[in-house]
Order: C-alpha cells, then sequence, then structure tokens
C-alpha cells in the first residue's frame, strides 16, 4: 500500500524569530510548550521573545457539543463489544447494520445542534467554528453512509441502485425545500424554480412526485395534454427493482430494456419535441450522458451524476462494476479542470471497495481519530479486515482506537470514557492505560478515589500503590496525618505507615492528646502493616482501657508492649510514666511478677542510655532523674504492695 | 495546531528549560538570569508564577522535577559547576491565599569540576536518585536514601566517560524486565568515537557497566531520550546530533556463561532526519511515546510519528516567524 506523501502542516508561532532564534520546547500531557531560546553560548543578558507558547492540536474535545458525539458514540462502542461472539456473521449483519445508524444518527443529531448554534449565535468566531464543523461532519456522515450501504450492508446487485439511491436522497434534501417554495407560490407552474424542482426529483428517481409536479404544467397547457400524458405514462411504467419480489434480476433486466426501448421511440419520433423541458427530461430518462451533465447545477457533484447515470442507463449494476462508473463519472463531471478534494478521492476508493485505503485516507484528511476509530472498529467486528500486523504485533483497528482513546484521556472528564476504549484493546490497551491514567491530576480525593477504583477493578497494582503513596505525601505535608495514614494503608506502604505513626506518637507526646482517634480505633487487621503502626494502635487501645477503668488488661497490655518489644525504645519512658499512675492506685494491679519485669525494662531502658548528656540541657537532665526517681520509688512500693497481697490467705 | 495561550515568563534572560510536573499542573522555568520560576495552572487554565528565586550563580541549563511520590522536589543544574535540589515547603495560609509558595534549597552537589549540563531523576521505583552529567566527562549517580529527609544525599555511583558529556536519559521500563540503564551524550567535537554510550548496572558487581557505544554517532550529540516502554522487548532511543536519529536497541539473548556482563545489544538505525539543516538541539517523547519532537539550528520545532506500518514521517512543523505578538492571555 503505496503513502501518499503528504506535506507536513505549518504553524506558525508568533514573537519567536526562527531565523535568529533557536526554539525551545518540553510536552505536557495535550499540549506542547514553546519558547525561544539559544543552545548555544551562555545568554545574550536579554530575554529576547518573553512568551512560553502553549500549543495544542485538538479543538475537538474541547467543544460542548461534540463532547456528546464522544459520550454517545462511546456508548454505542462499548454495547458493540459486548455483544455475543455468534458462529455466521450472516446473522449479526443486521445488527451491525442497526450500530452504523446508530452511529450515524448520533452524528446527525450533532450537526443539527451545530447548525443550530451557527444560526443563533451573535458570535462571528463561533459560529463560523460551528459552520466548519458542521460541513466535516456532513463529510463524515456522507463517507459512513456510503460505506455502510457498501460494506456492511453489502447488497448485491439491483437492491444496489435502490440503496445508492436512497444515499444521494439523503444528502441532497435541498429538492424538498425548493418544491415547497414553488408548491407555495400562487402560480406554482410558472416559477422560475419549476422545472429546476421537476428535473431534480427524475434526477434523483422519485417519480411519484415528479409526476405530481408535471400534472400541475399539464393543466395550464391543455393543447399539449397528449405530450404530457405520454410522458407521465412513460415515467408511471419505468421499472422498478423489488428485491422483496419474486422477480429474478434478469427478468427485471428484460423489462427495463423494453421500456428503455419504449422511451427512445417516443424521443426518435418527435413525441417530446415542441417542448424543450419534457424532451430533457425523456433524454434524462434514456440516460443520455449529454443531458445529464448538462444538469450539473442540479446535480451539484460527482457522485449523484454517477447514481443518476447508473439509474437511467444500467440499474442493475453490480457492486464489482461500480467503481468502472464512479472514475468515469468523477472525470466526466470534474471535467479535469480541478484535482479532486480529499472527500472525492476517498469516496472513490470506496467505491473501489478498497476498505484499507479509505481508512488510510481518512485518518490522513482529519484531525481527530474519532471517525476512523469507530468506523474501522465496527467493519473489523463485521471480519471484513484482514490483519495487519503492525511492528510491534498489533492490528489497524487497535491502533486507531488507541489514537482516539490516547487523545480523550487529556480532557478532565472525558478521560474516563477512554478507559472503556483501552480495555477493548487486547493487547496494548492495557499498558496504554497504565501510562496514562497515572498522569491523571489527582485535584480532589475524590478524583483520586475515582482514579484508585478503575485501577483496582484492572489490577493494576504499581498504579495503586503509586496513587495512595501520592496522596499519603500530600497529606503528610499539609499534615493531614489521618488522611495520610489511611493513604499508606491503602498503599501497603509500611515504611511510611511507620513514618506516619511516628509523626502521631510524636504528636501524642507533645500535645497529650491522639488526633484522628476514629481511624485508629478502627484500623483492624491493617494495624500489622508495619510494627509501629501495630504500636500505635496496641497504645490507643492502651489508653481506651485505662479510660474505661479496666485497669487490670490495660497494665498487661502496657508491660506487653514492652516486653514483645512492639514499643520503640524511645517510646519506653513514655510507656513507664503512663504506668505511674496505675502503680500509684490504692488497689494493687500490677502483680509481683510484672512489677519485677517493669523494673526490667526500666534498668534496661537506662543502662542502654549512653547518649552524651550535652544533648539535653541541665533542666531537662533534672527533669528526667527526677522522673527515674519517682519511677523506682513507685515500683517499689507497688512491690512490696503486690509481695503482701498475693502472700495473705483470703479468709474466707 | 494553534497556540491556545501564551503567558508572559517573565525572565530577564534567556529561557534554557522548562520543564512540566508529573499530572501537568505545574511548570518550572529556568535562565540565565540565574533563577528558577515555579508556575501554577489554574482550573481554568491559566498559569500563574507562584514561586521565582536566585538558584545559581550562573546560567541554569536544566531543571527537574521529582516524581510527585516523593513530594514537590526540584533539581536544577547550572554553569556554576553545580546542582542543586529544591523543596516546597507548604507556607503560612496567608501565602495561599497570595498564591506564593517557598522553596528552600535541600543540597548543593558540587563534585563537579566543570559547567553541569544535565540533571535528571532515575525512574521512581529506584528510590530518589539524581543525575547529573558535566562537560568534566563524568556522570553522578546520587541517592537520598531516607525520603524524609532531602539533605542528605551520597554519591553512589561516578561513571567517567571520557567524553565531555551533554545530556542523559535514563530508561523508564520498569525494574523487573531489565537492569537500570542510562544512555549518555556526548557533545565532544574533538576526539573520534561515538558520541552515545549506554551504561547499565551490575547486579554483580554493583556498578554501572558500558553496555555499548553508538559507533555511527560521530558528531556531538547535544540531546537523548529513552521512549516510554510500552511492553516492547527493544528500546527505542531518540538523539539529537548533526540529525535526528532513532534508534532501536533489542538485547540478544545473554549466554548462560556471560549472565554477568552487561546486556549486549544489536542497534538498529530506525530513522535518521536532516531536516534542521545543520545541527539538531533537544529531542524529546511525548508521553505515549507515539510522537517525537525535535528542534534544531532551523529554529522550528519538528513532530515526527511512525505510522501503523513503522515508517516515520514529519506530521508537523512549528516554526516562528518573528512576527509580533497580538497579546498575551
Amino acid at each position: 500500500m503505496e503513502e501518499v506523501d503528504v506535506e507536513p502542516a505549518i504553524t506558525v508561532i508568533p514573537g519567536v524569530d526562527s531565523s535568529q532564534r533557536h526554539m525551545g520546547f518540553v510536552w505536557g500531557r495535550g499540549d506542547i510548550l514553546l519558547y525561544e531560546t539559544q543552545h548555544k553560548g551562555t545568554g545574550s543578558g536579554e530575554a529576547g521573545c518573553p512568551l512560553i507558547h502553549v500549543v495544542r492540536k485538538d479543538e475537538d474535545i474541547y467543544s460542548p457539543i461534540l463532547r456528546k458525539l464522544f459520550n454517545e458514540s462511546h456508548h454505542i462502542f462499548v454495547g458493540l463489544q459486548q455483544s455475543k461472539e455468534e458462529t455466521s456473521s450472516k446473522t449479526k449483519r443486521p445488527q451491525f447494520v442497526s450500530v452504523s445508524k446508530n452511529y450515524r444518527s448520533v452524528i446527525r443529531a450533532c450537526m443539527e445542534e451545530l447548525q443550530e448554534v451557527a444560526v443563533s449565535t451573535r458570535d462571528a468566531a463561533l459560529s463560523a467554528q460551528c459552520c466548519s464543523q458542521v460541513s466535516i461532519l456532513l463529510a463524515v456522515e456522507l463517507i459512513w453512509n456510503l460505506c455502510e450501504v457498501l460494506f456492511i450492508e453489502a447488497v448485491p446487485a439491483g437492491s444496489l441502485l435502490l440503496h445508492l439511491l436512497d444515499w444521494v436522497r439523503l444528502h441532497k434534501a435541498d429538492v424538498d425545500e425548493k418544491a415547497q417554495e414553488v408548491l407555495q407560490s400562487d402560480s406554482p407552474a410558472r416559477h422560475h424554480k419549476y422545472w429546476d424542482v421537476v428535473i431534480c426529483y427524475v434526477l434523483q428517481g422519485r417519480m411519484d412526485e415528479a409526476r405530481q409536479m408535471l400534472a400541475k404544467q399539464a393543466s395550464q397547457q391543455p393543447a399539449a395534454r397528449s405530450m404530457f400524458k405520454t410522458l407521465d405514462s412513460l415515467m408511471k411504467k419505468m421499472p422498478v427493482f423489488n428485491p422483496a419480489g419474486s422477480q429474478t434480476l434478469t427478468e427485471f433486466d428484460l423489462k427495463w430494456r423494453h421500456w428503455h426501448e419504449e422511451c427512445e421511440l417516443h424521443l426518435q419520433d418527435g413525441s417530446f419535441s415542441s417542448n424543450s423541458n419534457l424532451e430533457t427530461i425523456c433524454k434524462i430518462l434514456l440516460g443520455h450522458e449529454e443531458t445529464l451533465l448538462n444538469q450539473k447545477e442540479q446535480l451539484s457533484t460527482w457522485y449523484h451524476f454517477l447514481v443518476s447515470r447508473l439509474l437511467y442507463t444500467h440499474p442493475s449494476v453490480k457492486p464489482t462494476e461500480l467503481h468502472y462508473y464512479a472514475q468515469s463519472s468523477m472525470d466526466l463531471f470534474l471535467d479535469n479542470r480541478s484535482d479532486p478534494e480529499p472527500l472525492d478521492s476517498i469516496l472513490l476508493v470506496a467505491f473501489e471497495f478498497d476498505i484499507h485505503q479509505v481508512i488510510k485516507d481518512c485518518s490522513i484528511a482529519l484531525s481527530n481519530w474519532w471517525f476512523v476509530a469507530h468506523l474501522t472498529d465496527l467493519l473489523d467486528h463485521c471480519k471484513l479486515l484482514q490483519s495487519h500486523n503492525l511492528h510491534f504485533g498489533s492490528n489497524l483497528r487497535e491502533f486507531l482506537l488507541l489514537e482516539y482513546a490516547s487523545g480523550l484521556f487529556t480532557h478532565h472528564s472525558l478521560w474516563q470514557l477512554a478507559v472503556d476504549y483501552f480495555d477493548h484493546c487486547p493487547e496494548f490497551g492495557r499498558i496504554y492505560l497504565e501510562l496514562q491514567i497515572e498522569r491523571v491530576p489527582l485535584d480532589t480525593e475524590r478524583k483520586a478515589l475515582k482514579v484508585l477504583r478503575i485501577c483496582e477493578q484492572r489490577q493494576l497494582a504499581e498504579q495503586v500503590r503509586s496513587i495512595c503513596k501520592i496522596m499519603a505525601k500530600k497529606a503528610v505535608r499539609n499534615n493531614r496525618l489521618g488522611s495520610a495514614l489511611s493513604w499508606s494503608i491503602r498503599a501497603k506502604d509500611a515504611a511510611f505507615a511507620t513514618l506516619i505513626s511516628d509523626r502521631f506518637l510524636q504528636d501524642y507526646c507533645a500535645r497529650g492528646t491522639f488526633s484522628d482517634l476514629d481511624l485508629i480505633d478502627n484500623l483492624g487487621p491493617a494495624m500489622l502493616l508495619s510494627d509501629r503502626l501495630t504500636f500505635l494502635g496496641k497504645y490507643r487501645e492502651f489508653h481506651k482501657l485505662y479510660g474505661e477503668k479496666r485497669f487490670a488488661e490495660a497494665a498487661k497490655l502496657l508491660l506487653s508492649l514492652m516486653t514483645a518489644r512492639i514499643a520503640p525504645r524511645s517510646f519506653w519512658m513514655t510507656l513507664l510514666t503512663d504506668a505511674l499512675p496505675l502503680l500509684e492506685q490504692k488497689q494493687v494491679i500490677f502483680s509481683a511478677d510484672q512489677t519485677y519485669e517493669l523494673m526490667h525494662c526500666l534498668e534496661e531502658l537506662m543502662s542502654g542510655e549512653t547518649e552524651p548528656s550535652d544533648k539535653r540541657t541541665v533542666q531537662e537532665e533534672d527533669i528526667e532523674t527526677t522522673k527515674v526517681e519517682l519511677l523506682r520509688l513507685a515500683l517499689a512500693r507497688n512491690l512490696a504492695a503486690a509481695i503482701v497481697k498475693e502472700g495473705t490467705v483470703d479468709s474466707l | 495546531m494553534f497556540v491556545a495561550r501564551s503567558i508572559a515568563a517573565d525572565h530577564k534572560d534567556l529561557i534554557h528549560d522548562v520543564s512540566y510536573d508529573f499530572h501537568g499542573r505545574r511548570m518550572a522555568t529556568c535562565s540565565s538570569d540565574q533563577s528558577v520560576k515555579v508556575w501554577d495552572k489554574s482550573e481554568n487554565g491559566e498559569w500563574h508564577c507562584t514561586a521565582s528565586w536566585k538558584t545559581h550563580s550562573g546560567s541554569v541549563w536544566r531543571v527537574t522535577w521529582a516524581h510527585p511520590e516523593f513530594g514537590q522536589v526540584l533539581a536544577s543544574c547550572s554553569f556554576d559547576r553545580t546542582a542543586a535540589v529544591w523543596e516546597e515547603i507548604v507556607g503560612e495560609s496567608n501565602d495561599k491565599q497570595r498564591g506564593q509558595s517557598h522553596w528552600i534549597k535541600r543540597t548543593t552537589l558540587v563534585d563537579s569540576r566543570t559547567s553541569v549540563t544535565d540533571v535528571k531523576f532515575a525512574p521512581k521505583h529506584m528510590g530518589l536518585m539524581l543525575t547529573t552529567c558535566s562537560a568534566d566527562g563524568v556522570v553522578r549517580i546520587y541517592e537520598a536514601p531516607d525520603v524524609m529527609n532531602l539533605s542528605q544525599w551520597s554519591l553512589q555511583h561516578e561513571i567517567s566517560c571520557k567524553l565531555s558529556c551533554s545530556c542523559i536519559s535514563w530508561n523508564p521500563s520498569s525494574s523487573r524486565t531489565h537492569s537500570p540503564m542510562i544512555a549518555v551524550g556526548s557533545d565532544d567535537n574533538l576526539n573520534v568515537g561515538g558520541k552515545v554510550q549506554i551504561y547499565e548496572y551490575n547486579e554483580n558487581t554493583r556498578k554501572y557497566g558500558k553496555a555499548e557505544t553508538f559507533a555511527s554517532v560521530t558528531d556531538p550529540v547535544h540531546d537523548i531520550a529513552f521512549a516510554p516502554n510500552l511492553g516492547r522487548s527493544f528500546h527505542v532511543l531518540a538523539v539529537a546530533t548533526k540529525d535526528v536519529r532513532i534508534f532501536k536497541l533489542l538485547p540478544l539473548r545473554k549466554e548462560m556463561s556471560s549472565s554477568s556482563g552487561p546486556t549486549k545489544f544489536e542497534v538498529q538505525t530506525v530513522a535518521q532526519f536532516e531536516n534542521h539543516n545543520s545541527q539538531v538541539w533537544r529531542v524529546s517523547w511525548n508521553i505515549t511515546s507515539t510522537l517525537l519532537a525535535s528542534s534544531g539550528d532551523d529554529g522550528c520545532v519538528r513532530l515526527w510519528k511512525a505510522n501503523y506500518m513503522d515508517n516515520w514521517k514529519c506530521t508537523g512543523i512549528l516554526k516562528g516567524d518573528g512576527s509580533p505578538v497580538n497579546g498575551t492571555s
């Protein structure tokens, strides 16, 4: 498949002088930043152009009306992917046709809205933009419709022409407007557009409407009544293929030839020679090339010319014959005056049934991947694409879907649609999603949770961890320790959880109370994530027990925190100090054994403290010494009381 | 493409680097005026300068953001032979209201004897590691072992490249598939020999060993960039030299016996473009590695894309015509 060498589009950046300076750049998520710079030398002492330009490609995703297009087509896309695999593609065809029609109706709805805005707005720039978007969508729908007829419905000869007629009629609806204008005038038969309307109807094969119009003229010219009657009868008798009928194509063809001959006879014997308009109509019925070409204004496009020509020369045209007629029609109509527009080339290539070329040409012609991505996906479902191996083993459908979805990802809300597209790209969807979802800005907790949910549903474990870590870090910076802790737990980040637990404990030492009690009380099994966290949880439990006056349990827990080495050594002094009120209670709470253990802990702590005392002030030293003395005294007293209590036999 | 908006950067001298943060919400600019500015994007898309401060005593060549997992951290490098690490401090609520934030210096890295030409953070799975390269031909890799204390950095590796270095790029692919790999470009124009070197970390020796020198790149190299890995078995590297080059590095299967040496690669030139006329100064991949941008002596930025048949083509040119700007937004 030869690639057409398309010249790269040039975008001009104001203020930067490319002949004097270099241009620096940096990629963003949906844009590229450009600035003037100089890569040689160390700076010239003057700033040059002081601007940084934000350059973007797609305007489409920022248009509120087109957003509906993206949303609704997403819905259709997902529905299509989820339809079950069946054995025969024949049975699925009507379903695919219906999907295709859905897509087209979404395009049309969007066009209508854009048209309305274009007409009603006072903003000239907006109006112009809407108009250009409308014309692009018109072209898109035209192409899509043709692809639906030729590739998806893939009707055989006979029906083919009927479908092409429908296609042309749908896209040349202005004749109805004109007809209305004529009919509503005082004297329709004398209206200056009267004959235009009649001829348009004939060109579109709308015989009944043409005959009705002609009747108006006929009643005005009683003298020529027989002439009108002849023409009317010819038009009435024109054979039209009925796909549901019992007539075969050959039979139809035969009948049509008879009719054609009859028309020829009437032309030859001068039945219409006195009325040039009627004669023109007869010539059209006979498919005279020159006459048809003279109707360029009514036809307006070469493909209308093509269909009209086929209607009146070869209505039983086969799909395989189309391209020949298409090429010659285009050549005749365009007269080699100008190069064909991209749209013309695409339609021609469609008539040639070269699906890949259609997709390729559309990709080049359009700036947004929306159209080619969805159409190719649908065609792939119809099994119409040969598998084309890319350098990393993907196929055309996936390539286009990935491009489209990547474009959506930079939008602040449309990115969620993109996720579904990636889900249905089996080869690279996952990795594209991994790369792009971690860049979604986590502005609010709600948004972060949304992103997280998507990652968790797809087992993107690393992304989950990373997002939670980022949120935890943000929370710590803003001193929201509770939030930081829950994010660390979610990230399963033991190291960070330890860090935050330390902060909590420091806070407690400084202020005497815990913050975020709810969180700490309800840690549950998450407590086991890190030793420090476990300690935090248990320490809080100790405080609760104490508050509930469950002293014996509290005491036991407190001791175990030290003996089981759950508490960090640095915290032991605090714990021992916490033990003081328990030791000084009237009733004996710590048993003798427990008291021995406490003493042991104290001694361990004291002997371990070989820190240079110049770290502390003299005052702090004093406080420390006093504390230790108090502890020793309390412990000793408790020991004595405990021994006595345990030695005493309970008198019954 | 079109210019969506223009920001008045307000530097008093040439801007040498602009860097987006990971989420595209913040940006840092650095200049020959020796300062760095940090900009924040508001909800309506406008950029506001939230910090501006003097960072070095010479032109600041590059500025780069650490991954947000490590907080709000920047690194800068300069002609003054140093690189520095900066951290944002959450300020008073008054500051927040006025839209200002403070950045403080966490460390200065003074090991280089010459201008420090590039500074990059290593991929986040390696921890918080900073890499610099200098005109003295040495690539230095530093690590902050305690991510909560960014004033402690230790020099972990010094890679002597023997040629004056201008740029470095880490292979962004994650740890499980291969060892850390870094590409170094040299702008030396006195010596012959390949100007792109690939170093790979060796688990056994715990050192970086040279895996490859690109003999086909003999002209000075100004920029180098690994493409984000899309689950491919090979690596893609873009090089800015007298032309734009795109290379594919295919790891050759290691012999069982030589598993201790660096991976051997087959180096293929995938594309070569001379459109920039003389020197190409910068190359950079977009996030999905579907587009490569380059800038060169012709003062233009060009965009390169591979189609679905893997043929590379220029798909866009951004050019300044020196016309005056209508107005900034």
